[in-house]
């Protein structure tokens, strides 16, 4: 009795379609799951696993600016002094502010209150174009000290520090012109999270026109949840790199 | 249809027999029907479309290199644009062909349909990565157009950041589309093999083509976005000039290699891995067997996508690394050789006493298994330190990888394209002729890349468009050779477009297969299956077909 592989069902897919989709709530439910959970749990660990590729997007990344610091470690500490702990760690706060919104968000999609999504979701962008424009600021900061990777980067500041009223040891001209690998590497590392934060920005602004469309407010929160762990994982990026860029061994001996 | 008595071919009879009346083929019509589909059936069909394109272009250029070094003069085109052949061929072949061939095609097609699924999970980001794939291919196409680009596949710094000035970044943005399109691909067949088996359907039931399948997306979602990262830099460095490997800023060059090869030497398991997975099905139809060591092969596939994390360095021996590190990865290379053995051995062991027959298919295994084994243990050469350094940057690599990727790959792609065309297309292709074709791949492989394995050795570098006259006779049988294999590939692209309207109706299961792809109609319906299939026999089971089909007659009768 065992030799049969093909065993029917209480439904099928063709004749009994109607009958397959009456106990569907859900009308995002896609015809090829057998069952919401499944469709739900696919989602999330695709979502995973994406992030996983984002972990090894990131950590090559990771990966060159450990190098180069052990490397490079002097004309790092240097150029690292140079970066403003206080817009970093306002930063740091604001996006704090913006994944505790998401995770809100998340939960009153899941209780299924509308306007509060909506709310949480415009709260999360608002925070994340504070981040950007901090970001920004911090850039064009850069730009105007010649501290952009380039055709006019300039060492000048790190060969004579006491000329500009900088308070740190000269560095030697060679070990000097190691700072433009930090700072190709902090506009690396950094844009690369600000581009994440941009594509997170304006799905934000879709899943927003979503919420208010009135699309999750019936129990189907698959889109926000995930996007909320893509906003979490874009977070955590940033809570690696405010340490990795901007905090450890300043100013080494004071 | 076959010339020889002994056959396992089993065709309903050809009076009576048609094509089904609904099928994924016909359900719906119009350019546009294909175009936003979501069936994995006929993104499949897309791609394998896409690929065969992708492929003639690069084979174009592999015919051009060996039209160049036909003669030891540089006679033909200039260096520089030689340069350019052979990186567009490298690209081509390795991005736009190798790396989807198998996964993007018969991946698509029949993971889902082996699983006992509808579709893969995700079928709307399965379309997006057809997408992606072809942004990426125009990009390629256009950095070929706007004059070419001479890298190498490799994009070498600071020769890809400072020295050319040829459409490097344009060709990078191209590879870097395609690798989202195989990062959606691999992402889209690990959730499927994860979550929509069907029941019954455990994992040591999965047909071995999944087992390789999976490992491959493994390689290709954490391998590839190392990949993009990598090309990001290259590009912003060209273009803005940051400085992360620039010698002149304090960059190192050598950290480019490691990143790039990071993905690189597992992107060769990534091509080799799902063509492995054809082998496993195709051996075992062929010789009416389960394929023995069902489990130590499946298990071998996952090893060697661990192990090729940890051997990238072995394409760096001589480029200034630790000889310690160097002896490190020279020894983790040869454990790679160990799973792959296993595959080896164990489709051996499949063949004893098998009733083993002699259709097209098989004879691509077949080559498959020499050309393959030939190719995996002259990488046990290379990876040897000493002999590396001899033989590194001369033809003999160019021979051991092309033994493994058109020997291997290629014959694996083409068993697969012929085993499963009858369930595709519902029609046989013309077997005299496919034999024939398979016959001249082989010759006109092995016409092509044994003489360089023996140029390598006497020390011919790659990369090259002049050499010295004692070259010439190898080089005029290589060049001869790919002409033979050229005839090779053309063949079936011929047979098989003839095929479409002419060949034999095929019925469900040709090759009395055990695979759940041969128990429903061919082509399939839309939806696959009419019912959810209920697993509870293990791969390979012929004995369970024969009892099936006896009760089929029963009940039947």
């Amino acid at each position: 009795m065992d030799n049969v592989i093909v065993a029917t069902r209480s439904h099928t897919h063709e004749a009994g379609a109607s009958e397959e989709h009456a106990h569907v709530a859900l009308p995002q439910h896609r015809h090829h799951f057998e069952t919401e959970q499944q469709q739900r749990e696919a989602g999330t660990f695709g979502m995973w696993l994406f992030l996983l590729t984002e972990i090894m997007f990131f950590g090559g990344l990771f990966m060159s600016y450990l190098l180069y610091r052990n490397w490079y470690h002097d004309a790092f500490v240097v150029a690292s002094n140079q970066l403003s702990i206080k817009l970093g760690a306002f930063n740091t706060a604001v996006l704090i502010g913006s994944g505790f919104f998401m995770a809100l968000g998340v939960w009153a999609a899941e209780v299924r209150k509308k306007g509060l999504l909506v709310l949480f979701l415009v709260l999360t962008t608002l925070l994340g174009l504070v981040f950007l424009g901090v970001k920004y600021d911090e850039y064009h900061e850069k730009w105007e000290k010649h501290h952009i990777p380039g055709a006019h980067f300039d060492v000048s500041e790190f060969v004579n520090p006491h000329a500009y009223g900088i308070k740190e040891e000269p560095l030697a001209p060679d070990m000097a012109q190691k700072t433009q690998v930090f700072f190709s590497l902090y506009f690396a590392m950094t844009g690369m999270h600000a581009l994440h934060m941009i594509i997170g920005i304006v799905l934000l602004g879709w899943l927003t026109y979503r919420a208010h469309r009135g699309d999750f407010s019936s129990g189907y929160v698959a889109p926000i949840e995930n996007f909320g762990l893509y906003w979490h994982f874009v977070d955590i990026v940033w809570l690696f790199l405010f340490p990795l860029l901007y905090l450890i061994n300043r100013h080494p001996g004071s | 249809m076959s010339a020889t008595s002994n056959t396992i071919v089993n065709l309903p009879d050809q009076r009576t027999a048609t094509l089904p009346k609904r099928s994924y083929l016909n359900q719906e019509d119009g350019l546009l029907s294909w175009l936003f589909t979501g069936d994995h059936k006929r993104i499949a069909i897309l791609y394998l479309i896409s690929i065969t394109f992708f492929f003639f272009i690069g084979g174009a250029f592999a015919g051009l290199i060996r039209l160049e070094l036909l003669t030891p003069q540089p006679d033909l085109v200039a260096s520089d644009t030689y340069n350019k052949f052979f990186s567009m061929h490298g690209i081509i072949m390795v991005f736009l062909f190798l790396v989807p061939s198998v996964p993007a095609t018969l991946g698509n097609f029949l993971i889902p349909i082996m699983l006992g699924a509808k579709d893969l999970a995700f079928p709307k980001i399965n379309l997006l990565s057809w997408y992606l794939y072809w942004i990426g291919g125009l990009f390629t196409l256009s950095a070929l157009v706007l004059g070419g680009v001479d890298t190498g596949w490799t994009f070498t710094t600071p020769l890809s950041t400072h020295y050319l000035n040829t459409h490097v970044v344009t060709a990078a943005t191209g590879v870097f589309i395609i690798g989202f399109s195989s990062i959606f691909t691999g992402l889209n067949f690990i959730v499927t093999i994860h979550r929509m088996r069907a029941p019954g359907m455990t994992w040591f039931r999965m047909p071995l083509f999944i087992w390789s399948n999976y490992a491959a997306s493994i390689l290709m979602v954490l391998g590839t976005p190392v990949l993009a990262i990598t090309l990001v830099l290259v590009a912003l460095e060209r273009v803005v000039g940051l400085g992360v490997f620039d010698p002149t800023k304090g960059g190192d060059p050598l950290l480019f290699q490691h990143l790039f090869w990071f993905y690189s030497h597992p992107a060769v398991y990534i091509m080799i891995l799902p063509g492995m997975g054809v082998i496993s099905e195709v051996i075992s139809t062929f010789s009416r067997k389960r394929v023995f060591g069902y489990t130590a092969v499946a298990f071998s596939s996952v090893a060697i996508a661990l192990f090729g994390f940890f051997v990238w360095e072995h394409h760096m021996f001589i480029m200034g690394v630790s000889n310690y590190s160097a002896l490190v990865f020279s020894l983790l290379t040869m454990l790679v050789a160990v799973p792959s053995a296993i595959k080896i051995f164990n489709w051996a062991f499949t063949l004893q006493q098998g009733s083993i027959t002699f259709e097209t298919p098989m004879l691509y295994a077949f080559g498959f298994l020499g050309l393959f084994t030939i190719g995996g243990m002259t990488g046990v050469y290379l990876g040897a330190l000493g002999m590396d350094i001899h033989l590194t940057e001369t033809y003999f690599i160019v021979a051991h990888f092309h033994f493994v990727m058109v020997g291997g790959m290629l014959m694996a792609f083409l068993a697969g394209i012929h085993f499963w065309w009858p369930k595709m297309t519902g029609r046989m292709y013309p077997e005299s002729l496919s034999k024939l074709a398979a016959v001249t791949t082989f010759i006109g492989f092995n016409l092509t890349f044994l003489p360089q394995f023996i140029l390598g050795y006497l020390g011919m570098p790659r990369r090259y468009h002049a050499y010295p006259p004692e070259f010439q006779v190898l080089n005029v049988l290589s060049t001869a050779g790919a002409t033979v294999l050229g005839v090779g590939y053309m063949l079936p692209l011929l047979y098989l477009g003839w095929s479409l309207k002419y060949g034999a109706i095929a019925g469900n299961n040709p090759w009395q297969a055990t695979g759940l792809e041969w128990q429903i109609q061919s082509p399939p319906l839309t939806e696959n299956f009419t019912e959810i299939p209920i697993v509870d026999h293990e791969a390979y089971d012929y004995e369970w077909l024969a009892h099936k089909t006896e009760q089929e007659v029963t009940t039947v009768g």
